[in-house]
């Protein structure tokens, strides 16, 4: 193993999504990173900015999209920070790490690349006034301080997308006004998202360019605390309902047990956290991918919104052979309600 | 029927033991140091290609800049633009006991490392402060006294005296702070990229398909593989003398069996397969052999690449496919090849009809004509690839045009020596043996091009040696001027020392350099004070007036020969050190046994423009007679070992032994090479006795004796190595030309002077008489002893 996917590796998996369990918090603090604490009001928009004392924050954008012909793509931008110890540092040796992850799907092909890269020389960063987040020549642009008009791009060997993104509505603030608590150890995250874009642009594929409508969800988060042991993996949902509300909620698959949680966005934007197991998923189908076997279609049930739905991959294959591999791709619903989300799934051997 | 044809034929070895013992060794010779060559090369090339690859980069191109360093800024830039690049930081880090080679890679887009095992160490330690450094455990000997030194992780994949460690702790050990060395190209760039001309105009894309060290040491293996193809030349010889003798004595047989109904195809075939069989077995023993002369040479030839190049080859030698099959086709090949002409002879032999001995004469006559003009051919065209192109490869065109030429044209010429011999004969006697010496060399004349090769190469091979270690010599006394050279461990000791040794009157040279990067190397510049030594005893090949005054007065530089050649830069010409540091060149100095390109300039100017220069080196300059009473002060002084001192005599005796040990392989090469030819005389003196007998009979029986005749046989035979060794001199001094002025100037950088060294040829001589000699004697023991019913035999056959 190269010491570039065993660095990829810790940025990606040592702060995992939903650090959730175990004594992880105790280490962290020894480690001299900042742990969020309940009752911090979140400031925008300073908080869409970095945060070099915590060990790890990511800028994640997914998007449902579709060309004229009414063809679906899924398009993924992702920033990774993670911070080999606490602070800022000019040059090389700073110890902020950040990682760059770019993915395109059609029901048909996987694309996907990857980025890495040190702060302190300006390859990679964020700023919060005008809000810029980028690495190389992959970037995500705001025109002002806010997130609502934003710009996005990425290219790789055989893609390339060119976004712009409208802002439909607030921001939502996960868990506690942004304090997301993620387990009974008393473990927790700042989370915010902003689950309403409108989206256009374009889709550079190896057979030409296509235009593309549709919608994205951006994802804020940091923290400092790592998966517990126990932990094998998770599955995370972002379904868009047609009704116009949508639904957050994750699983973290353990020997112990799993721990499942999440948000419930209505129509007008106002929001409310799920209590630890009301959100449901159990697999479907499986299927063969990159040697795994990997669910791609879902039962998921949140009984107290009345939801009963199944959650199907548009292309099974949505898989991102980066030095983490991992899979992600776009899902449609169909039951108790219709629309269409991302799927995330991490731990499959 | 074919089985029992198979017996007959392979009946003639079981009762020619000799003669098959000298088919296979002759492959297996020729196999062998063809083998051995293809070992050594091979090991050598896997050598530079593992170093390169531990340090990741390999086959990837390369952005440089043109003078001076890139700046981080840069990078980010070419970064952002999205361009996958991989920076580089590579340097001298100067420590308490001499400077090693660092470099610093970003771990985050440097492709794979193996040199730096992440199984070992979290690879997240080698990014955070302090940082770690990856060096091989030979290095660490260096490093014991430094202080403050990051943790050290050792690994065996490493070559020795090169430290590995992330950038940002190599821009903190070289103080060089926000610069990049290189750029590496990385492969899979994103689709819709501005090109790099565009971007960053003032960077250099170069291809690097091959490791530095490999393009440097190409002549070094090149030089190999053309002793090789040489010796293996000349053991084709000796398989087409045995060939040829093998079926000279089997026409009878072949007759018989025909007569029995044996079809020439099926005869044909059957003699193919007996070559082969002997070719694989000879083959195999060569392999063996190749192996085992490998072996021998290969501490000797990486002590060379070592002390030539700096590159590192492991002194064992391991079993590689490529030469293991090379040998074997090569042995198959070379058979074929050198018994084409003599399985054509059986395939167009009239079936009852005897083969006219006489006509071959006739028929070498035009052949040898067409062999000369096929020879001028040759000459000429390797004197014009020479004067069209550069380059080491037109330098061996050259060689090879001229020396093949050479072969080919010697039948003609030894003929035409032999006709002008033949006008003094007096007698008859004389005028028969004038008359069947030229008769002889059709069959003898391919035995005679091997030892005219051979003794060439000895000849050319030889002078260069000595020549460049006559001027090596003379070089080391110039440049070696000082009595007494000290290096101190630490700048305060220096300082200590230089107190002590002013106070007694002893003079003190500064010994200080430094690095710039130059086209993507690094150049070595030297500041030196001005004193005399410098200007009575400096090497100077070629100089302004005053030459000395313009670098003390800081406004010009004296380079090495490899610089002028390479840049092609001579006295008047402006060299740029820096993007703001330029020169005059005031002179060009030699530097032999150094492939790199340096420079001198005044000390004051160095170290105005240079940092952190280290001041430990020192040549001492006193009487002759007080140098062991102040070698035994200093070291009573100041505690040894912590400061080395060496006199003169000392330094001098060391750098006269890597020398020596560079040319143990050529001289090694160049004796076997000379003990094939002998060899191959031999197989076709035994080749001609056989066909030789017809033509003795009729002059035994006019009343010369058998022992007259074997003394004449013995004679004939010296007197053809003399002229062919007298023919090898001036081929073998165009060959030393050729080596001294053009390949070593191509390969090293360096033109030397050429001396000659008639004892030596003397002594050549007298070894290819020595062989002419041994060779001729078993023929012409077998004549004087041979029973005169066998004489009679030739008049009552018709064979």
């Amino acid at each position: 193993m190269s010491v570039r996917s065993i660095v990829a590796t810790v940025i990606i998996c040592l702060p995992c999504f939903a650090s959730a369990q175990g004594f992880a918090g105790l280490g962290s603090q020894a480690d001299g990173f900042a742990i969020p604490e309940k009752g911090y009001g979140l400031n925008f928009p300073a908080d869409h900015g970095p945060h070099p004392n915590f060990r790890i924050e990511w800028w994640y954008l997914t998007a449902n999209l579709k060309d004229d012909d009414g063809h679906d793509y899924g398009v993924q931008w992702t920033l990774f920070r993670s911070a080999i110890s606490p602070g800022e540092d000019t040059g090389w040796s700073s110890p902020q790490l950040w990682m760059g992850h770019a993915g395109l799907t059609t029901p048909k092909h996987q694309f996907y690349a990857e980025r890495l890269a040190r702060g302190g020389i300006g390859q990679a960063g964020v700023t919060a006034e005008p809000f810029a987040a980028w690495i190389d020549n992959w970037e995500m642009l705001g025109t002002d301080p806010t997130l609502n008009q934003l710009s996005l791009t990425a290219s790789g060997s055989d893609f390339a997308y060119d976004l712009s993104m409208q802002a439909q509505g607030p921001l939502v603030l996960h868990g506690d006004a942004g304090y997301s608590v993620k387990s009974s150890g008393g473990q927790a995250s700042y989370y915010y998202s902003q689950p309403r874009y409108d989206i256009s642009g374009t889709l550079t594929l190896p057979d030409g360019a296509v235009i593309v409508n549709g919608q994205g969800w951006l994802d804020r988060e940091w923290s400092s605390q790592p998966l517990a042991d126990d932990q094998s993996g998770w599955d995370w949902f972002s379904l868009s309902f047609d009704s116009g509300e949508k639904l957050m909620g994750f699983i973290l698959r353990g020997d112990s047990g799993d721990y499942s949680s999440g948000t419930w966005i209505a129509a007008d934007g106002s929001s409310k956290p799920l209590l630890p197991g009301a959100f449901q998923a159990q697999p479907l189908t499986y299927s063969e991918v990159e040697g795994r076997t990997i669910p791609v279609q879902w039962q998921i049930k949140l009984p107290e919104h009345g939801v009963s739905a199944t959650i199907q991959a548009i292309n099974d294959q949505s898989w991102m052979g980066t030095s983490f591999p991992y899979w992600e791709g776009p899902v449609t619903i169909s039951g108790s309600h219709t629309g269409h989300g991302y799927l995330e799934m991490t731990g499959y051997d | 029927m074919r089985r029992a044809a198979l017996g007959a034929l392979l009946s003639h070895w079981r009762r020619h033991p000799l003669q098959l013992m000298t088919l296979i060794t002759g492959l297996a010779l020729a196999t062998g140091l063809w083998s051995a060559v293809q070992a050594i090369n091979g090991e050598a090339r896997a050598g530079y290609a593992q170093a390169a690859a531990q340090l990741g980069g390999t086959g990837f191109d390369v952005l440089l800049p043109s003078d001076g360093h890139i700046s981080v800024s840069r990078y980010v830039m070419l970064r952002r633009e999205g361009w996958l690049l991989a920076p580089v930081l590579e340097g001298r880090w100067h420590l308490q006991q001499g400077s090693v080679k660092l470099i610093g890679v970003d771990l985050l887009s440097h492709p794979e490392l193996p040199a730096m095992p992440t199984s070992a160490v979290p690879p997240l330690d080698t990014l955070t402060s302090p940082g770690r450094i990856f060096l091989h455990p030979n290095t660490m000997d260096q490093l014991v006294e430094q202080p403050n030194l990051p943790p050290i992780t050792l690994t065996e994949n490493l070559p020795t005296g090169v430290v590995l460690s992330d950038i940002s702790l190599a821009e903190q050990l070289l103080q060089q702070q926000g610069k990049i060395s290189r750029l590496i190209i990385l492969p899979d760039q994103p689709m819709g990229l501005k090109p790099l001309k565009v971007l960053a105009p003032e960077l250099h894309r170069h291809s690097s398909d091959s490791p530095q060290a490999a393009r440097l040491t190409d002549s070094f293996h090149l030089n190999l593989t053309a002793f090789g193809l040489l010796s293996f030349a000349v053991g084709l010889f000796i398989v087409h003398g045995s060939v040829g003798l093998g079926i000279e004595q089997r026409r009878g047989l072949f007759r018989t069996l025909r007569a029995m109904g044996v079809s020439l195809r099926l005869l044909t075939t059957l003699l193919l397969c007996e070559l082969m069989l002997i070719a694989l077995l000879a083959g195999s023993i060569g392999l063996v052999l190749g192996y085992l002369v490998a072996a021998a040479l290969l501490p000797d030839v990486s002590a060379t690449l070592i002390g030539l190049y700096g590159a590192t080859v492991e002194g064992s030698l391991s079993l590689r496919a490529s030469w293991l099959l090379s040998g074997v086709g090569m042995a198959l090949f070379g058979t074929l090849v050198a018994s084409a002409q003599a399985i054509s002879n059986i395939y167009n032999m009239p079936l009852l009809v005897a083969p006219g001995v006489q006509a071959r004469a006739g028929v070498a006559r035009s052949s040898q004509l067409k062999m000369a003009t096929i020879g001028c051919g040759l000459m000429v065209s390797g004197v014009a690839a020479v004067l069209l192109f550069d380059g080491l490869i037109a330098g061996f065109t050259l060689l090879a045009g001229i020396m093949l030429g050479a072969a080919l044209i010697l039948p003609l010429l030894l003929s035409g020596l032999l006709k002008i011999g033949s006008y003094t004969a007096r007698s008859a006697l004389a005028e028969w043996i004038w008359a069947d010496m030229r008769a002889q060399l059709p069959g003898i004349s391919l035995a005679l091009m091997a030892l005219l090769l051979a003794l060439a190469t000895n000849i050319g091979v030889g002078t260069m040696v000595s020549s460049f270690r006559l001027t090596f010599l003379g070089w080391m006394d110039q440049r070696l001027s000082a009595e007494i050279y000290v290096t101190a461990q630490s700048d305060q000791q220096a300082a200590d020392l230089t107190k002590w040794l002013t106070k007694r009157g002893v003079t003190t040279l500064p010994i200080r350099w430094s690095e710039v990067p130059h086209q993507g190397s690094p150049l070595r510049i030297y500041g030196v004070v001005d004193h005399a030594t410098y200007r009575d005893k400096w090497p100077v090949l070629q100089a302004l007036p005053n030459a000395w005054d313009h670098v003390a007065a800081g406004s010009a530089a004296m380079i090495n020969e490899q610089l002028a050649r390479r840049q092609n830069l001579w006295p008047g010409d402006v060299l740029t050190l820096k993007p703001d540091w330029q020169m005059t060149v005031a002179g060009v100095y030699s530097d032999y046994g150094n492939p790199h390109e340096q420079v001198i300039v005044s000390l004051p100017v160095l170290l105005e423009r240079m940092d952190n220069i280290p001041n430990r080196q020192f040549g001492l300059r006193l009487d002759p007679e007080d140098v062991p009473e102040l070698m035994n002060n200093i070291r009573e002084t100041f505690v040894s070992p912590s400061i080395s001192v060496i006199d003169q005599a000392g330094i001098k005796a060391r750098s006269l032994a890597v020398f020596d040990r560079t040319f143990v392989v050529t001289g090694a090469l160049n004796l076997l090479t000379l003990g094939v030819a002998g060899f191959a005389i031999l197989t076709s003196l035994l080749t001609l006795w056989n066909m030789r007998l017809p033509q003795l009979a009729p002059i035994w029986a006019l009343g010369i004796t058998r022992r007259k005749l074997a003394w004449l046989e013995l004679l004939r035979s010296l007197a053809l190595a003399t002229l062919t060794t007298l023919l090898a001199l001036p081929l073998g001094l165009i060959l030393a030309w050729a080596l001294l002025s053009i390949i070593n100037v191509e390969a090293f950088g360096w033109k030397l002077p050429m001396y000659v060294f008639p004892m030596d040829w003397l002594r050549l001589l007298l070894l290819a008489l020595l062989a002419a000699a041994v060779a001729a004697a078993i023929p012409a023991r077998k004549l004087a002893r041979i029973k005169p019913a066998e004489l009679l035999k030739v008049f009552a056959h018709e064979r």
